[in-house]
């Protein structure tokens, strides 16, 4: 480890090594030689393996169903009411499968070559081979399930293509294949709690990760989760503990995540020894709803299919964005995608898009409400669509889209050009992982958005879905059961020192915030928290910015721990209880993404550095400095993180630079 | 805006529930109702009385976590979930009823917040297809008509929030067993199960303490994706079809 400080921030540590991908085999041989490898358990034996699973979207719920259907003693935890409400279920557009069903060319090894690639080249290439391997099995299973899928006339599977990709490989149930998919998951997760092989814990919180030592090193022995209708704290043990919890979005207040997207499950983990990789990668959505004001507690999520006919713009000039748009005459509009790319045009990729609206919205020339004294919206006008297919053509196409958007902003799209901006989607960043979805301690496994592997710096439309079903239903089955091999571990009493002192902890931190009894709202500092990210470490990055961001950070959380006012009793049911805390772990949280964001001095995906650009503005990656994943280890609260870099090895890709122009 | 509300206020399951008078001031038309709580909360805790508890997730209409009733209308007036109902559907000075869903099945947990459990009771008890992991036939294996597909897809739009349960006067779960029982009945891939999923199904809903159907048609009007009635006529030709009850 480095001695002194680097920019004053972090130390470096030892480099890290994936080492449970096969060395020696030809990548499409990978995974078939992993899962033989893998140790088996004997069905007998896997009813005395107790697994602990937080978080029941796609990647938690597929993998309770099928670890209970092979026979092991599953606990399934959720905070929502019900394991139906799971995020994931917000997903619109599809999720990809290398099916070739169209026949034009699709294979795995394309799927994975355009994933790398969508990925700016920050993936773990074994990671996606695998992704891409098992997709197909993944559509086969959710048929099999009854997932309702868009079908043709013949009966047979209808596929479209997303996201700039030139094949047809996308999947879809309308516009919610998230829903479908996460009701077939949650179908085969009730099969289960039905048939008494997994215990389903909804409205609990897991506030702390038990980790054991017992003499051969660390391990995760379980939970501490607090029942958030009674207020109880409950310490739950297993064998292993698999953590699938999500994403982070919320650290920047308004995103299109869940109200109870948080951090906490995998943050409490970091802070016990799971290193957090690429924490300051987020997915900024080019094709949101702009906020139109400070009551708005979330962002609404357009499809991107609406760039396939709608123009963008904005006025050429400053004076104009108050008027009428209908008034502005063509001469006086930018197209500026189409200006800057003409190749490309609106279908820009995610980040493009995303950064061009806001440089047109910082020069002034933004559009509707102003929010802060700064208008954020740029027009997606339909009037050129509407002209040459007519009304009832585009109604067919969008009409649920163009509903949407009428019920939240009181505007009708069909007669008013809509208004859009970007806005913080996914995290590609989360906990490392291995080549297993094993942690760096030995017993946590962490699959879908919450761990960081398969997306890179840039994720793909309809390959989140894939992601989380691949993890849960086929990865981490054939990889756990390597580790519960081993099991069962020795029984643990709840009053094992570790054990205690975990509760301790928990309870702690609990009487803390019931005691501060401060002035200020754990709303309040959540949405200044989310200022600062959003400004400083959103789409773009400068240094300057950054170093600024972590000084205020600091400064908030500072305040929030001698201010924040939480009311009621720690006793039943308190909601601003359950936020304080997450709120509390995201501003831990945010100054280690501004850390991570800085030292990258890269620009990379949706992450641009406003000092690494190309002459004529575009992302400049530096593959020779930074082509490692950025693996943080945990400090301790009084010092600096560590930061371990991860090589990322291209065998079987060459690293380009993207270019739309 | 400036509002008045009404709001049912209850510590816990067993304490006593009873309405409260709140005035809420600096609503914007744009905001969600659920943002007008929101509001609501921020001025409670700025004079230090304790926020109402209500569910709410994704705010984008599909999670199924929130609802109440809004002047005596579960979701409100709109035809939608209550997170999408926007402020601008009230008028400056109006007064609001705002009360929890009401239902012998699910207990109210706190204030506005009820526990909806039994609904993932009733899908463990068959509201499913079996279909292990790692052993389905290639996805183009059964081809499935697009009449059926899309009639299954009508269906499995329920987002299980229980508006259906809330706004029936006799707190059936029907149109939400319907609904279900359709999407998977309507599919080759859910026949081999189709008779005892219903009859096992019916059972759950009867022992949870939901009512019988007399068609009345609330639940269908309260519905926020518009499951169609016809949902409830398939669940009970498919009981008949099972033998249930004989």
């Amino acid at each position: 480890m480095t001695d002194t400080l680097i920019d004053g921030l972090y130390r470096e540590g030892e480099p890290i090594a994936d080492t449970k991908a096969p060395k020696g085999v030809d990548i499409s041989q990978m995974w078939t030689q992993r899962k033989f490898d893998a140790a088996l358990v004997n069905p007998a034996n896997r009813r005395k393996l107790d697994v602990i699973i937080v978080g029941t979207g796609l990647a938690g719920a597929s993998a309770a169903a099928t670890l209970g259907e092979a026979g092991y003693n599953v606990k399934s935890f959720c905070y929502q009411d019900s394991p139906r409400r799971a995020h994931s279920i917000a997903a619109q557009g599809g999720i990809n499968a290398a099916k070739n069903y169209k026949g034009d060319g699709d294979s795995v090894h394309r799927l994975f070559y355009d994933t790398v690639k969508g990925g700016d080249y920050r993936s773990r290439e074994t990671n996606v081979y695998r992704l891409a391997e098992v997709s197909a099995n993944i559509i086969d299973q959710c048929v099999a399930q009854g997932v309702p899928f868009a079908r043709e006339y013949g009966g047979l599977l209808d596929n479209r293509s997303f996201g700039g990709v030139q094949v047809s490989r996308t999947f879809y149930a309308r516009g919610q294949t998230g829903q479908q998919l996460l009701i077939g998951a949650y179908q085969a997760l009730e099969r289960q709690v039905g048939a008494g092989t997994v215990k389903m814990y909804s409205r609990h919180e897991m506030l702390e990760v038990i980790v054991v030592d017992e003499g051969d090193g660390p391990r995760a022995r379980g939970i501490i989760a607090r029942d958030l209708v009674t207020g109880e704290i409950e310490t739950h043990l297993a064998d292993v503990v698999v953590l699938a919890t999500g994403g982070y979005g919320n650290v920047f207040f308004l995103s299109t995540n869940a109200m109870g997207s948080n951090v906490t499950a995998a943050w409490r983990a970091h802070r016990k020894g799971a290193y957090f990789g690429n924490p300051c990668y987020t997915q900024i959505h080019p094709t949101c709803i702009p906020q139109s004001g400070g009551h708005q507690s979330k962002l609404t999520l357009m499809s991107e299919s609406l760039r396939n006919d709608g123009r963008i713009w904005v006025p050429k000039r400053a004076e104009d964005c108050d008027k009428d748009p209908r008034d502005i005459p063509e001469e006086d509009r930018d197209y500026y995608l189409e200006r800057i790319y003409p190749g490309f045009g609106n279908l820009v990729p995610r980040d493009i898009a995303s950064r061009q609206a806001k440089n047109m919205c910082d020069e002034g020339r933004g559009v509707g409400p102003a929010v802060d004294g700064v208008r954020r919206g740029v027009y997606l006008d339909f009037a050129d669509a509407i002209a040459r297919l007519g009304e009832d053509a585009v109604r067919a196409k969008y009409g649920n889209l163009f509903d949407m958007y009428e019920r939240i902003t009181g505007e009708n799209p069909y007669q008013v050009p809509m208004r859009i901006y970007p806005a913080v989607h996914y995290t590609m960043g989360g906990l490392w992982v291995d080549y297993d979805l094993q942690s760096t301690i030995p017993g946590l496994f962490v699959t879908g958005e919450a761990n960081f592997s398969d997306h890179g710096a840039n994720r793909l439309g309809a390959s989140a879905l894939m992601q989380g079903l691949a993890d849960g239903y086929f990865v981490l089955p054939n990889t756990i059961r390597d580790y519960l091999a081993k099991g069962p571990f020795e029984k643990l009493s709840e009053d094992h020192p570790a054990v205690v002192q975990a509760q301790r902890e928990v309870q702690e931190r609990i009487d803390r915030f019931m005691s501060i009894n401060g002035t200020r709202s754990v709303d309040s500092y959540h949405k200044e928290l989310g200022k600062i990210m959003w400004e400083k470490c959103g789409m773009e990055r400068t240094e300057e910015g950054l170093r600024e961001a972590i000084e205020e950070i600091r400064a908030l959380r500072a305040d929030f721990w001698s201010n924040v006012r939480v009311l009621g009793t720690p006793e039943g049911l308190n909601q601003t209880l359950e936020r304080a805390g997450r709120v509390a772990d995201f501003l831990e949280l945010g100054e280690l993404m501004c850390i991570d964001a800085l030292h990258r001095r890269e620009s990379c995906g949706g992450h641009f550095r406003a000092e690494s650009q190309t002459e004529d503005g575009e992302a400049l990656r530096h593959d020779d400095e930074f082509a490692y994943v950025a693996a943080w280890e945990w400090g301790g609260d009084e010092s600096a993180p560590i930061l371990h870099k991860e090589d990322l090895v291209y065998e079987f890709i060459e690293l380009k630079q993207r270019s739309y122009k | 805006m400036k509002l008045a509300l009404s709001i049912w206020r209850q510590e816990n399951p067993s304490a006593p529930g009873r309405m409260v008078r709140y005035d809420v001031d600096g609503v914007s038309e744009d905001s969600s109702f659920l943002e007008m709580l929101d509001l609501l909360n921020e001025q409670l805790t700025e004079k230090g009385e304790e926020p109402v508890a209500f569910d709410s997730d994704c705010r984008e209409g599909i999670c199924g976590m929130c609802g109440v009733v809004i002047n005596g209308e579960a979701h409100g007036p709109e035809r939608t979930t209550t997170c999408q109902l926007h402020m601008r559907s009230f008028k400056d000075g109006d007064e609001i009823v705002i009360e929890p869903w009401r239902a012998d099945p699910f207990p109210v947990i706190k204030d506005l917040v009820v526990d909806r459990g039994a609904f993932d009771r009733i899908i463990a008890a068959g509201g499913y297809i079996s279909a292990n992991t790692g052993s389905a036939p290639d996805a183009h294996a059964t081809p499935v008509p697009k009449e059926n597909a899309d009639r299954a897809f009508m269906a499995a739009e329920c987002i299980g929030c229980g508006a259906c349960v809330a706004a029936c006067p006799n707190g059936s779960a029907s149109l939400f067993m319907g609904a279900k029982i359709t999407h998977l009945g309507e599919l080759p891939q859910g026949q081999p199960e189709r008779w005892s999923r219903v009859a096992a199904m019916t059972e759950q809903h009867d022992s949870e303490g939901f009512g019988g159907c007399t068609n009345l048609g609330e639940c269908t009007r309260a519905c926020p994706k518009g499951i169609p009635l016809n949902v409830i006529s398939q669940m009970n030709a498919d009981l008949r079809r099972a033998g249930y009850g004989r």
